[in-house]
């Protein structure tokens, strides 16, 4: 083919090592910042949770001694932490289903293509754009037990008020409602977002072979929004382990502890019983709860996601 | 105006496959040339190697006679039109214009001269404060142009710029940016997989197939005398009809199809390698025959489809298993699964061999078609 | 049927547009309410009269902490974006070697919950001396992976040409990004920005732990603080605070919304 083989090589590997050199550095300058950032405030701090984690420290969280696996042979040991897992467990299992699931639901709802459906789209989305704090201070008059709503509600028709956010029975499912309720604005808005997308020539031809509203839902829409359920689930989920805003301001992690999720655990110990090292060992638990997740939901979800 | 030339020229990106193979041209100062050919054949990548968008993997490229493999494209003093014109979305059609002299720091009272005289040329004017996304397809494909030719870059290089365009806005593009082309002086660099655009824009074309050159010349000669079956496919609408022939060496002719010979010139036989050649005609030499004999070539056909296109009728049918058209002037009244007896033109023919694909036969009467055009 | 789905449909979204709005509608009826009003168990307030606003910036300097979360989100947002675009930019237009693996540390950069490393973020906030201040508010969320990918998915629907005019143009690579990538993408720096504004805005548990006094706390723990103070005796002057909270997001939300919608979509699929 070509008589100079060596020379094509030669020249080959100079062009690259210049250009490699003058592609790398101002790479390097663009990714600097970040870099900088993330090691400073992510990187560095994970691994110096994991150090901590070995070790039992002073007020200043300096590391004193190493105790080795002791932090987390007691936490998994003392019974607090148990039921801070359950009750996070549990909390997952109540918010994730159920606020994607409504959200769906009103996607579904406000993509009808009926006049002023644009005013039920900003209602929905309006919880987005309410803090954690001011949320959990309006729910918890709601739940007050005698001036709220819904203790009002019950007296109104006869029956015995609840101690919403009083009783361990009843406390984790009001923190429940507060956090699907503040949920369903940014889920909506991603799942509206993922039906928008869907091509309209599939329900046209749907429609023309004579295809009704549910056999649309089963066989187009919910295929069609999978890859943006499947990111909405991951984000939920994630969120769930990280509560702690809602827990801190209607329950404090009570009664009983039965509230206590692991955020708001690491929380206490850390800096209200100044327990660094053991804190860290549930941070690490923490960790890994979310890397768990999220490579099964990778592993699992992946593949069952149609992606267009 | 520069001259460009390209020195046995490789590209590869992964190191095995050569995506353009050992290319040797010099395009001429101030020459509109033509890089033509299927879609992969490496075409955008060479004219791209030229901007310096892509790196040279071997070989030698000169500009204006100095090496320029490594220069960065900005000092290849040239300008480029993109098949979807890269016009800046965010910016007016005058910024878009006179983005190039922006760069340069030319002092913004001379940017705004040259953009209004570029704009009048091109006549642009009232567009200027738009935004690329409020003017049409050949508005667009008008910005790009200005923005290419306002830095008054001695070469311009084109990639596809009509493709985009509807069939009545590309004829009347291929004129007007052929004349701006003379006008300016510039040499221009053009890329297409439109015959009809190499055909009629380029002062010399240049074939490729996966990624070699298959011929070079003026569009004429390359259309009249094709350097091989896949020019003379590639080239003309509909493509030369082409069939297989074997050579009889006692006899000095070639038969086709067990019916037809065509005497040929005992020298040219000791061209031929083996026994078979490849038999080419172009539509418009094959005419209807008058009397059915064995000298002029005839042979009788079933026609399978027709298209009377206004001044010429385009007759389809089937000889030798393979798609044959004619093209005849005027307007012809046959029906479709009609038997006609046609003739090839043996002054017309053009044979190659069929084991190196070489021109071994030109046809005989490309004088006579010259003359013929010089009289219309 | 033809006739019936509109009705239906109009049904389900006028049910539902009340019960996801009812607590902001509670909350904004309350906050008008006296504490004698409450008592009684009204839900429609007697009069719309401001007192209950005025007792809430006397009780607490809610202007001052309003001022501080509005200086905080400003300040995240704008560094997000320029941080996120600039690592962005790199991963589109620069050709460099190992690009594939950084993009891969970028995005595992997601799966590290923030709370798992806030006990040595706290420390090192404290080491820093950055306890009520504001860079211990802002810098530490200035380089968020997700705004890398988003913008990132923005940035590669640039044309390719674009880059390459510029090239044959002279346009230095900062230039570039800076006069046509920036330009180009205002839409998702649009979706990003108010995206950065909101979460910062609602930012709970880290102002929490680095604010200990009035200067720099933003107004999430002021509503917390409230509450603490008010809770048995005023919630109409609790509820007040917390309208006076979101009503800045709220008006960002209800500008933003399609756009904000559009462009997390975006990221979250591509």
């Amino acid at each position: 083919m070509k008589n100079a083989t060596a020379f094509q090589e030669k020249t080959l590997t100079q062009i690259d090592t210049k250009w490699r050199f003058v592609h790398w550095r101002s790479a390097i300058l663009y990714l600097l910042p970040s870099m900088i950032l993330f090691s400073v405030f992510l990187f560095y701090p994970l691994g110096k949770t994991l150090y901590l984690s070995f070790f039992l420290t002073d007020q200043q969280g300096v590391a004193n001694v190493f105790v080795g696996w002791e932090n987390y042979q007691y936490i998994l040991q003392a019974e607090s932490f148990h039921k801070s897992i359950k009750a996070t467990l549990l909390f997952v299992l109540y918010t994730v289903p159920t606020g994607i699931l409504i959200s769906l639901f009103l996607a579904l709802l406000a993509n009808e293509k009926l006049k002023g459906v644009g005013f039920f789209r900003t209602i929905y989305s309006s919880t987005m754009g309410v803090s954690v704090a001011a949320s959990a201070v309006v729910w918890l008059f709601i739940f007050h037990p005698s001036m709220g709503i819904l203790n009002q509600l019950i007296a109104s028709v006869g029956g015995t008020s609840i101690d919403w956010l009083l009783h361990p029975d009843w406390a984790l499912v009001s923190v429940a409602v507060t956090t699907i309720w503040m949920n369903i604005g940014f889920s909506f808005l991603i799942i509206l977002g993922g039906l928008q997308n869907v091509d309209e020539h599939l329900y046209e031809s749907a429609k023309i072979s004579g295809a009704g509203y549910f056999y649309q839902l089963r066989r187009i829409t919910i295929p069609m929004l999978s890859p943006t359920l499947f990111f909405v689930v991951t984000v939920s989920l994630i969120n769930a382990f990280q509560t702690f805003g809602q827990v801190d301001i209607l329950t404090q992690g009570g009664p009983s502890e039965s509230t206590n999720l692991i955020v708001y655990s690491i929380y206490r110990e850390a800096f209200v019983n100044y327990q660094f090292g053991t804190a860290s060992a549930q941070s690490i638990f923490l960790f890994l709860c979310i890397l768990i997740v999220t490579i099964l939901q990778f592993k699992f979800g992946e593949r069952k996601v149609h992606y267009q | 105006m520069y001259s460009v030339e390209l020195i046995n020229v490789d590209k590869t990106y992964d190191n095995k496959q050569l995506v353009v193979k050992d290319v040797n041209i010099t395009i001429q100062s101030g020459e509109f040339f033509v890089l033509v050919g299927p879609s992969g054949c490496g075409k955008s990548t060479l004219l791209r190697m030229i901007a310096g968008l892509e790196g040279i993997s071997a070989g030698t490229l000169r500009i204006d006679g100095k090496k320029a493999n490594h220069l960065p494209p900005s000092k290849r003093e040239l300008s480029m039109v993109f098949q979807n014109y890269a016009l800046y979305p965010h910016m007016t059609v005058e910024d878009n214009i006179t983005f190039g002299l922006d760069v340069k720091k030319i002092r913004k009272k001379e940017q705004r001269k040259k953009c209004n005289d570029i704009a009048e040329m091109l006549g642009l004017t009232e567009y200027l404060k738009r935004k690329p996304r409020h003017l049409s397809g050949g508005q667009r494909q008008r910005v790009a142009l200005a923005r290419a030719i306002i830095t008054n870059s001695p070469i311009c290089l084109m990639d596809e710029p009509l493709s985009n365009l509807d069939a009545k806005l590309r004829a009347h593009m291929r004129a007007e940016i052929r004349e701006l082309q003379r006008k300016l002086g510039i040499t221009l660099i053009y890329v297409t997989h439109d015959q009809v655009e190499a055909m009629t824009m380029g002062d010399r074309i240049m074939v490729l197939n996966e990624g070699e050159i298959q011929q070079v010349g003026k569009p004429i000669d390359v259309y009249n005398s094709p350097a091989n079956p896949f020019v003379a496919k590639f080239i003309g609408s509909p493509p030369m009809n082409l069939t297989t022939g074997l050579v009889n060496r006692e006899k000095h002719h070639i038969t086709l199809q067990d019916q037809l010979s065509i005497p040929i010139d005992p020298m040219v036989l000791n061209n031929i390698e083996n026994n078979k050649v490849i038999v080419g005609i172009r539509p418009e030499n094959i005419e209807i025959s008058s009397a059915n004999s064995q000298a002029n070539l005839s042979f009788e056909v079933k026609i399978d489809h027709l298209e009377i296109l206004g001044t010429e009728t385009l007759i389809k049918f089937k000889w030798n298993n393979s798609d044959w058209y004619a093209k005849w002037h005027g307007q012809w009244n046959i029906d479709v699964g009609q038997s006609l007896q046609l003739q090839l033109d043996k002054d017309s023919l053009c044979i190659y061999d069929e084991h190196t694909e070489k021109l071994i036969v030109k046809p005989s009467n490309i004088q006579k078609q010259n003359v013929r055009e010089g009289i219309i | 049927m033809r006739v019936f789905r509109p009705i239906i449909t109009y049904v389900l979204l006028i049910i539902t547009a009340i019960i996801v709005f009812f607590p902001l509608v509670y909350a904004f009826f309350i906050s008008f309410m006296s504490g004698s009003e409450l008592l009684q168990g009204k839900f429609i307030p007697e009069s719309f009269h401001l007192d209950n606003y005025k007792k809430a910036f006397e009780r607490l300097p809610l202007a001052h902490y309003l001022w501080n979360s509005f200086f905080i989100s400003t300040v995240v947002m704008l560094g997000q974006l320029l941080v996120s675009a600039l690592a962005a930019f790199a991963f589109v237009f620069i050709p460099f070697k190992g690009r594939n693996i950084v993009f891969f540390i970028f995005i595992s950069t997601m799966m590290i919950p923030w709370e798992a490393t806030m006990i040595p973020n706290f420390i090192t906030i404290q080491q820093l001396d950055w306890i009520n201040s504001y860079q211990g508010l802002t810098i530490p969320f200035f380089a968020i992976a997700f705004g890398t990918f988003l913008l990132r998915q923005h940035f590669l629907t640039i044309p390719k040409e674009l880059k390459e005019a510029s090239d044959i143009a002279g346009l230095r690579s900062f230039k570039f990004f800076w006069k046509v990538v920036i330009p180009y993408s205002r839409t998702s720096f649009v979706t990003l920005g108010a995206y950065g504004f909101l979460t910062t805005w609602n930012m709970y548990l880290w102002p929490l732990l680095v604010t200990n006094n009035d200067d720099v706390r933003p107004v999430q723990i002021g509503l917390k603080q409230l509450q603490t103070q008010e809770m048995a005796t005023d919630w109409g002057v609790v509820m007040a605070g917390v309208i006076i909270v979101i009503i800045p997001t709220l008006i960002l939300l209800f500008l933003g919304q399609k756009q904000l919608q559009k462009g997390l979509a975006q990221g979250a699929l591509k």
